[in-house]
């Protein structure tokens, strides 16, 4: 026993600094979106202001890409939550031919890397003639969402007892009322957490936005643009560091939802 | 009155009638996310490969829709192999390495935490997950930079020898650690870490304490334990979690760009050549071989089980 002691003084340490490496260029990011320097990011700052708030809050561009991001994810959220639940439901406990393949053609999306979606997107818009716009990127999104929002719900009803579902038909209910009244309670909290993460990805999605954006200015593509910029350096950082207090709350959330379900089990 | 238990008759009667025919009712909640995915995906994938098949003109640098076999010919040019070979030491390194950082990490989360403490650790896995992926790889690039933040670190520890040390060995080091092969890999392998731990954890939760306990009552060192027992187990978990380093890495084309040495990495070249060059077959047939890579790398990952543990 008291090797395991001290194999977990090891661990504890290794996982301490592995939080550490984890946080260190989170807590960089917030340094800097104080730091009085704007060009040359030397370490440690020279002073510390507020000023770069001011200067992000008071800047249009920044208000529209937050804008058009917050309406793609939303939109892609939506799209990947009916289809994704659809999709999960069909193939979290039914067992027949080719199977198999229509699972491995949903998780897809995100085995493939991001560059050949993106690539493989962008010539289907070229072929169709489309001109890139909000459509292209949200439909684009839409379908990685997807994947998301299947693997969260088809985890949540493979664990649901299929039981419930026939208790429910005896006693009458039609199909929609056994979805609406015993389905969509147990699976509720899966769909929001997917819808979370969903929502996330398509909010912080570069690879393939870049590809199916055009001209169109995600929050992302603002900030690929603005990283290579010789000025107002800060103000990239400020954006980072409400975004990250923003997304904090909905995080603590997410894991509270789908944790204690897993911990019953 | 009347009215709402016809309905309900007819809902009914609809229920027993799709409950009776599994197949009708499975194909009817497939058919929209197939026609969907068919779409959309499959069919931008199918117009990606047909691209491939095409050649551009040398002269009129306009793109002949004819099919050849030129452009795949290209790929078997040594640079091009040189490309291919980068990357996937790439990914593959990069996975390896996530998998060592991430598995004691996990594994303190699962065996030694609990309640309120556990409950930290996740969140504080999954937060660098929110933050804006190119803000990050942005702060790496001022704390990997020549004056930056971790060579300043290095010359308050009186480690600056060591750093330049690492940084001589060729292959790996150059200039900087911004500039180098090894600053890549560490920005890589930060930026897919909790997508390692997060599956390893799910696996590690799911190990029975009684294995364990029955491991070491028959005498198992700690080592032999991990080796023959937790190893084992957690293997899905590990194969899941590779699937998304060794996907990422080899897909991704902006941590290339902004760290590391000057070499060209496969999403590099597939951006390049459809932007700058305008040659979307060439960026088509370089984006078929991070496909048949993953494709050979889930059929490994198969194996191990890797799906039931994503």
């Amino acid at each position: 026993m008291r090797s395991d002691a001290q194999r977990g003084g090891f661990t504890r340490i290794a996982a301490w600094l592995g939080l550490g490496f984890l946080h260190f260029p989170v807590f960089i990011t917030i340094l800097y979106a104080f730091t009085t320097e704007d060009r040359s990011y030397q370490f440690p700052p020279p002073g510390l202001t507020l000023h770069w708030f001011k200067v992000a809050f008071a800047r249009s561009d920044i208000w529209m890409a937050l804008w058009l991001s917050i309406k793609v994810a939303v939109c892609a959220t939506l799209v990947a939550l009916v289809l994704g639940t659809l999709a999960a439901m069909a193939l979290a406990k039914s067992q027949f031919r080719g199977r198999d393949a229509i699972s491995l053609l949903f998780v897809l999306p995100i085995a493939l890397p991001g560059i050949v979606t993106g690539i493989a997107l962008l010539s289907a818009i070229k072929l169709a003639h489309l001109s890139p716009s909000f459509w292209t990127i949200a439909v684009g999104h839409a379908t990685f969402c997807l994947v998301i929002v299947h693997n969260n719900v088809v985890a949540r009803l493979r664990r649901m007892p299929g039981n419930l579902i026939e208790a429910s038909m005896d006693l009458g209910a039609d199909g929609w009322q056994t979805f609406r009244h015993v389905v969509l309670p147990q699976i509720a909290t899966a769909l929001l957490a997917g819808g979370m993460l969903a929502f996330a990805l398509s909010f912080d999605e570069i690879i393939v936005t870049l590809f199916t954006a055009g001209r169109e200015q995600t929050l992302p593509i603002w900030f690929f643009n603005e990283l290579f910029r010789p000025r107002d350096r800060p103000v990239t950082n400020v954006v980072a560091v409400v975004v990250i207090a923003l997304t904090f709350l909905p995080i603590l959330l997410a894991y509270r939802l789908t944790r204690p379900a897993d911990e019953s089990t | 009155m009347q009215a709402s238990a016809a309905t309900g008759g007819y809902s009914r009667r609809l229920a027993r009638f799709l409950y009776g025919r599994r197949g009708f009712y499975l194909a009817l909640l497939l058919v929209p996310p197939l026609l969907w995915f068919g779409t959309v995906y499959l069919g931008s994938l199918l117009v990606l490969l047909t691209q491939s098949f095409y050649a551009i003109d040398e002269f009129t640098a306009t793109i002949v829709r004819e099919p050849t076999l030129r452009t795949y010919a290209q790929l078997f040019t040594p640079s091009s192999m040189d490309i291919v070979a980068r990357t996937l030491g790439m990914a593959v390194a990069v996975t390896i390495g996530a998998a060592l950082i991430a598995f004691p990490i996990a594994y303190y989360m699962v065996r030694y935490t609990s309640g309120r403490m556990r409950a930290f650790f996740y969140v504080a896995v999954m937060m660098p997950m929110w933050m804006s992926y190119l803000v990050k790889v942005y702060a790496w690039r001022l704390i990997l930079a020549k004056s930056g933040i971790a060579s300043w670190f290095f010359s308050m520890l009186g480690l600056s020898s060591v750093l330049d040390a690492v940084l001589g060995i060729p292959g790996i080091g150059g200039p900087s650690l911004s500039s180098s092969y090894l600053g890549m890999f560490i920005v890589f392998v930060y930026m897919w870490l909790p997508y390692m731990i997060l599956p390893v954890a799910a696996a590690l939760e799911r190990v029975p304490t009684s294995l364990l306990q029955a491991s070491a009552d028959l005498g198992a060192r700690p080592g032999q334990t991990l080796r023959t027992v937790i190893l084992p187990l957690v293997l899905p978990g590990l194969a899941a979690g590779s699937i998304f380093t060794f996907s990422l890495t080899l897909g991704d084309y902006i941590i290339p760009s902004v760290v590391g040495a000057p070499g060209y990495f496969i999403g590099m070249m597939v951006y390049q050549s459809q932007g700058v060059a305008g040659n979307m077959p060439l960026a088509a047939a370089f984006s078929v071989v991070p496909i048949l890579l993953i494709a050979l790398y889930l059929t490994l990952a198969r194996r191990l089980g890797a799906f039931d543990a994503l």
